[in-house]
């Protein structure tokens, strides 16, 4: 296994051993169903499909009640495919070293997948907030002092071009507009602690996310 | 909300420390590590603020040093935290004493409350 998809409960603090404070987000992850396990045979690729959360069979369209419904699983309420994995790992009849057996229609936990102290990328979608100015959306500095004649202009881009010669504003020039609630990847965010009997995992650092939104966590 | 209080009782040692608010003067005492020895400071001064809740909450020891004001934020939860001793109580107004940053000398003085309610 080499991801699992939780939820966003929100953020805390501990302290390490040698009193250090350390900042933490807590995120519901897990428990997992495998709903679909693909192999180069059969698509191409290998990869492992999860999925996570209940939703209603009334909010669950007929394509994905069927595809739930040849996993043995409950319609989920996100659906994530993580690639790059020897699948080999996941058949139910082998059980390795590295082996877990597990097929589709098993579930799995955050601490199946995770070890405490290992470092992770978490993916989520970042907090919508709504149309905003370049100072914000590109870390633009303003124009110019407050004095010396000018007005109206802390927060303004400046100049976006040249005048007749191009005679146009260039496409992809930044400029103001909606911002966040894109996607979002934070990387070598490591795992403080575990707490399996609540499927809890604790990373150090913010992630992406508002509270109770579906973040993906994913190894290296 | 659950799962949060759940990892903070889980992680948050025992915090067995005397009632103290804002406007009291109290004495923490503070383990320093240094390389492997340890040592206990002591910092005095009066409380200006406390802030947060649970695992997060903190407070606000303001002293004078040298004529320099001198802050220092103690997490309630820290584990570096020896003993509170409250010597003071205080007779305040306010849940934040940033007033107090602008005063020096005498005026910079917190009441002590004399009449305390059982």
């Amino acid at each position: 296994m080499n991801g699992i998809i939780g939820k966003k409960v929100g953020m805390t603090s501990i302290f390490d051993e040698f009193g250090q404070n350390i900042a933490c987000t807590v995120v519901e992850a897990g428990p997992c169903v495998i709903t679909q396990i693909k192999t180069e045979d059969t698509d191409g690729y290998d990869s492992f499909q999860l999925g996570f959360g209940k939703a209603k069979i009334k909010n669950t369209s007929r394509a994905l009640q069927g595809h739930f419904g040849q996993s043995g699983a409950e319609p989920a309420k996100k659906v994530v495919e993580f690639r790059d994995f020897d699948v080999d790992l996941l058949i139910s009849d082998v059980e390795g070293e590295e082996g877990i057996a597990k097929g589709v229609g098993d579930m799995i936990s955050a601490a199946e997948v995770f070890e405490e102290g290992e470092a992770i990328h978490v993916m989520g979608t970042s907090k919508g907030k709504g149309f905003q100015g370049v100072v914000k959306r590109h870390g633009f500095a303003g124009v110019n002092d407050a004095t010396h004649g000018q007005h109206n202009r802390q927060r303004a881009p400046g100049s976006i071009g040249a005048a007749s010669d191009p005679s146009k504003v260039f496409k992809g020039t930044r400029m103001g507009g909606r911002t966040g609630g894109t996607s979002v990847k934070i990387k070598n965010l490591e795992i403080v602690k575990i707490l399996p009997e609540k499927n809890l995992v604790l990373v150090r650092g913010a992630i992406p996310g508002h509270k109770n939104s579906i973040v993906v966590l994913e190894k290296q | 909300m659950d799962a949060i209080k759940y990892v903070e009782d889980q992680f948050t040692r025992e915090m067995n420390y005397p009632d103290f608010r804002v406007g009291d003067s109290v004495e923490v005492s503070l383990r320093i590590i240094e390389g492997e020895k340890q040592r206990i400071q002591k910092f005095k001064g009066d409380v200006i603020q406390m802030n947060g809740v649970g695992a997060v909450k903190t407070f606000t020891v303001r002293k004078m040093s040298n004529g320099v004001g001198v802050e220092r934020i103690i997490p309630f939860a820290s584990p570096n935290i020896d003993e509170i001793k409250v010597l003071k109580k205080g007779k305040v107004r306010r849940s934040k004493l940033y007033y107090v940053r602008d005063l020096v000398g005498k005026k910079a003085r917190i009441k002590e409350k004399t009449f305390i309610k059982n």
